[in-house]
């Protein structure tokens, strides 16, 4: 894949649509040009969809990986299996699959093949590169305010940001970018393909939900010190009066979208994005380190009555993993961040393998452009820290937390983050075992368009930003 | 089983294991594939020990009777791993400004004179993770300012912390690409300042007298950094200078020749487009395996391969990083294995990765008849791993620290054994399912 202004053209034009429908359109049914109501943009209607995803999948030609090893994600590992990527999704998984005539076929001996990686907990493109002073490529933190549910990380996201080919390069093919954590609430995150666009709309993963970031602990009562919240009492009386609010304007919009009588409320942006929480549009995403926030966090939770889908950075899950796993909540976890301050001094590396001994849902995140890149061998970590503990975790278990459950963390499990027939054909092709160190991705699949190979440098994905800046060779390719 | 609050008493433990370490023991390691890095691998090699120190390697080692057996059939055995850029026991919690002493605020960004080793806390929690997964020595270096400071080689042992150090100071710490760090306005006048601060304290080194009367001109620093820079002048002590652009590097090049002195490059995100240079100049760099982003314009470069090019050019490389980005460098340390493995997967031999953690840095500091090899003489700091060091799956079974293995608990397995099955207390119920 080349990737030129032409290639980009052709993609944007000559495709099938993406497999995943869009996210449903509003029904409303007042139309403002016959009866001079207001204009969509004055309506908070649920799923509401301004900034549309304008991806489509990359031109692709039907591939067969034969003779590799298969971590799918979804059972047993295959030895000495194929998969046969078509149309954009998995056509077929197993110990042989039939090869189209116009296939392109890879002879996969000693190598492995798994789900694309997917990292719930990223700032790439938010957080650009370089970040030096005065580049003004931080656009993580609204922090002029302890709750800005009104912010859209996905107005911050830059595309030529020279993080997402490294990202690729990865094999990470999928990215939740986050709001940062100054704030109580935080704002809407994005769902991300990571393929290259000219626009923002041009990445988001179809049809996938919202998350909405919150944060506990000592962020926000250090960055509000002077205004507060001051104290993690006053974060919890922020959470809380926030949901109160938005509790009645749910009520409030839900039935005026019923009745339709009179004016329409007024429309509140940072209202509108915690309604729909409330209505399970929105998936929650907190970031919470501690064992005892975290426990608060679900009671509020029970309090209004929403979900919180997934606990970022939660140094101290192990200590709570009974109850993540009895309200289905995952765990966003590092294998081995700690000590950078006092609510990460309880960090311990098996903290993945206790959550997930305790039958919570593990997830191995980032929060970093660096990490991000290798979540294969941060897995690997948390592996060989639980068995050097005899908790036992088989790389079937361990690819899960870097494939299907971050899928269902962002609620896109039903089409992309294993290996099975009918899902996207989000796929990495490894040198070798993925949990070796010295393995590395050496193909990957978007939607069954190879974006990224290690053995053609000469067609790696470079940013506007790089070309000129950043010498040619150096990236993600060698 | 009852719940126990106890308090943490690392500090008594580390008393008594300090005595009970006075009692020396003949230790003898057997079977396994033993890495004296000196030299070439020994299969079924034997590494005996006595009184902290190893007294002989091979093949054909003559065992004992009453020695300590370690079967290390099966197992690989390395020299005691070196993470050449830490702050182990001197920054616990990065964000508690209390428990971080690895930055001096000297005078105009200037602390030469500033020791940072006086800091350690020995107690520190940190120290038994790095141990217990092989690193067995670290280098201590000061952050921030033109220059930061001096750095130590210091011994993970349990004691005091002269007890720890093993040599200092083994470098000044400066900075030539980092004008804000420096805190001056540009690249130029970075090396402005360097420039003044070495010529006067070659001139004060001359008239120390005629400084104590107060008939010379203000100096660019104090007296105590003016004489902390003397073995710097004098080729005994290396500059390390933390640079990432090419371009810099070269500055830093040129400044070393004008003074004569030793200069070593850190980080060197761009080293790889000036290896040429950097082999001819006999310059090391410290840097690490996992950086590819252009997270600054002086980094623009930044590649994995850039320790294996270097390598290759024949330039000194110490492999330094924690193989995961954005943590704390400390709580990490034990992970600069894994960097050298990614180096390995970027292009660099394994043989030249393990060396890269052990022998060179050793070298580097001044320290290679002490640590960094398996070799008659050297202080028994040796590992004995389940399988190939550099990869995750592979566990250090045995960490000798001058012949003995030392026993106490992280705090990360306390945590651990209280958790993994919950304490009764802890069981009653928290948030009633709703």
């Amino acid at each position: 894949m080349r990737f030129t202004l032409a290639a980009l053209a052709i993609a944007a034009s000559a495709c099938a649509p993406a497999q995943a429908t869009q996210s449903p359109a509003p029904k409303a049914s007042v139309t403002p040009a016959d009866t001079g109501a207001p204009g969509r943009g004055a309506l908070s209607a649920p799923n509401a969809d301004p900034f549309p995803s304008t991806y489509r999948p990359f031109p692709s030609r039907p591939t067969v990986i034969r003779n590799v090893n298969l971590l799918t994600a979804a059972g047993p590992m295959i030895r000495g299996g194929a998969i046969l990527l078509r149309d954009g999704r998995i056509a077929a998984v197993g110990a042989t699959v039939d090869a189209p005539a116009d296939a392109i076929v890879i002879d996969g001996a000693g190598k492995y093949v798994t789900p694309g990686i997917i990292d719930t907990h990223s700032h790439v493109g938010a957080g650009g590169a370089p970040g030096d002073a005065g580049a003004n490529t931080n656009d993580v933190n609204e922090a002029t305010n302890p709750s800005t549910p009104y912010v859209w990380v996905e107005h911050s996201v830059w595309p030529q940001d020279a993080q997402f080919p490294r990202e690729l390069a990865g094999g990470v093919t999928t990215l939740q970018v986050l709001p940062g954590s100054a704030n109580l609430i935080g704002g809407r995150s994005v769902v991300l393909k990571v393929v290259p666009s000219r626009s923002a709309q041009g990445m988001k993963y179809p049809g996938a939900k919202y998350g909405l970031k919150m944060a506990c602990g000592e962020n926000p009562k250090r960055v509000y010190a002077s205004r507060g919240p001051s104290t993690r009492m006053g974060n919890v009386a922020g959470y809380r009066a926030a949901w109160i609010e938005a509790e009645r304007y749910r009520r409030r919009w839900d039935k005026w979208t019923a009745d339709h009588k009179g004016e329409p409320p007024t429309r509140d942006l940072g209202m509108e994005t915690l309604a729909e929480v409330l209505r399970g549009n929105i998936l929650v995403h907190n970031h919470c380190y501690r064992a005892d926030e975290m426990v608060q966090m679900m009671d509020i939770a029970h309090e209004f009555g929403y979900k919180i889908r997934s606990f970022h950075h939660g140094v101290e899950a192990y200590k709570i993993a009974d109850l993540l796993a009895r309200d289905s909540i995952s765990a966003s976890i590092w294998a081995d961040w700690g000590a950078f301050k006092l609510e990460a001094a309880d960090a311990v590396t098996a903290n993945l393998a206790l959550v997930f001994k305790a039958g919570a849902r593990a997830i191995v995140h980032s929060d970093d452009a660096t990490g991000s890149q290798h979540l294969n061998q941060e897995a690997a970590k948390g592996m060989a820290a639980g068995n050097r503990i005899g908790v036992t975790v088989t790389e079937e278990d361990a690819v899960k937390w870097i494939t299907i459950n971050p899928a269902w963390a962002l609620g896109i499990d039903d089409r992309t983050g294993s290996l099975e027939v009918g899902k996207s054909a989000d796929v990495v092709l490894w040198s070798g075992d993925p949990f070796s160190v010295y393995t590395r991705s050496e193909k990957v699949w978007v939607d069954g368009a190879m974006l990224f190979d290690r053995l053609d440098p000469a067609q790696r994905w470079r940013t506007d930003f790089e070309l000129g800046f950043v010498p040619e060779q150096v990236g993600g390719a060698r | 089983m009852r719940v126990r609050f106890q308090r943490w008493g690392l500090a008594a433990f580390v008393l008594c294991s300090s005595v009970a370490s006075l009692g020396a023991q003949t230790v003898a390691i057997t079977g396994g594939k033993v890495f004296p890095v000196s030299g070439p691998p020994i299969e079924n090699g034997t590494v005996l020990i006595r009184d902290g120190k190893i007294v002989s390697v091979g093949a054909d080692v003559a065992i004992p009777s009453g020695a300590r057996r370690i079967d290390a059939t099966g197992k690989w055995v390395t020299p005691g791993l070196i993470n050449s850029s830490t702050s182990l026991g001197v920054v616990e919690i990065g964000a508690v400004a209390g428990t971080r002493d690895n930055a001096a605020r000297g005078r105009d960004n200037i602390a030469a004179a500033f020791q940072v080793w006086e800091g350690i806390n020995p107690a520190s929690v940190l120290f038994p993770p790095a141990r217990e997964e092989g690193v067995t020595n670290a280098v201590l270096l000061p952050q921030g300012g033109l220059v930061a400071g001096q750095a130590a080689i210091i011994t993970l042992l349990e004691g005091t912390v002269s007890d720890m150090v093993l040599r200092a100071p083994v470098a000044m710490v400066g900075e030539v690409g980092d004008a804000q760090s420096a805190g001056v306005s540009s690249r130029g006048e970075v090396l402005m300042r360097l420039r003044e601060l070495l010529e006067d304290s070659r001139i004060y080194a001359r008239r120390r007298g005629d400084f104590e009367r107060a008939q010379t001109r203000p100096f660019a620093a104090s007296r105590l950094d003016l004489e902390a820079m003397q073995p710097v002048l004098d080729g005994r002590l290396p500059l390390l200078v933390a640079v990432d652009r090419a371009s810099d590097i070269d500055a830093t090049l040129a400044l070393a020749k004008e003074f004569g002195i030793r200069v070593m490059i850190g980080s060197g995100a761009e080293a790889w487009q000036v290896a040429d240079r950097l082999a001819a100049a006999k310059v090391p760099v410290l840097t690490g395996a996992m950086n590819n982003i252009p997270g600054s314009f002086s980094s623009l470069g930044a590649r994995q391969e850039n320790a294996a090019l270097l390598r290759k050019a024949g330039v000194q490389v110490a492999i330094i990083g924690n193989a995961g980005g954005g943590s704390d460098d400390s709580f990490n340390a034990q992970n600069v294995k894994y960097e050298a493995g990614n180096a390995v997967a970027y292009g660099m031999t394994w043989d030249d990765a393990l060396r890269a953690i052990t022998l060179t840095p050793a070298e580097l500091f001044g320290v290679s008849a002490r640590i960094g090899s398996l070799q008659a003489g050297r202080d028994a700091n040796v590992v004995v791993w389940s399988g190939d060091p550099f990869e995750f799956a592979t566990r250090a079974e045995h960490v000798l620290i001058r012949g003995k293995e030392l026993e106490t608990k992280s705090r990360q397995e306390l945590l651990i054994e209280r958790y993994r099955t919950l304490p009764p207390a802890y069981t009653t119920p928290t948030t009633p399912k709703p």
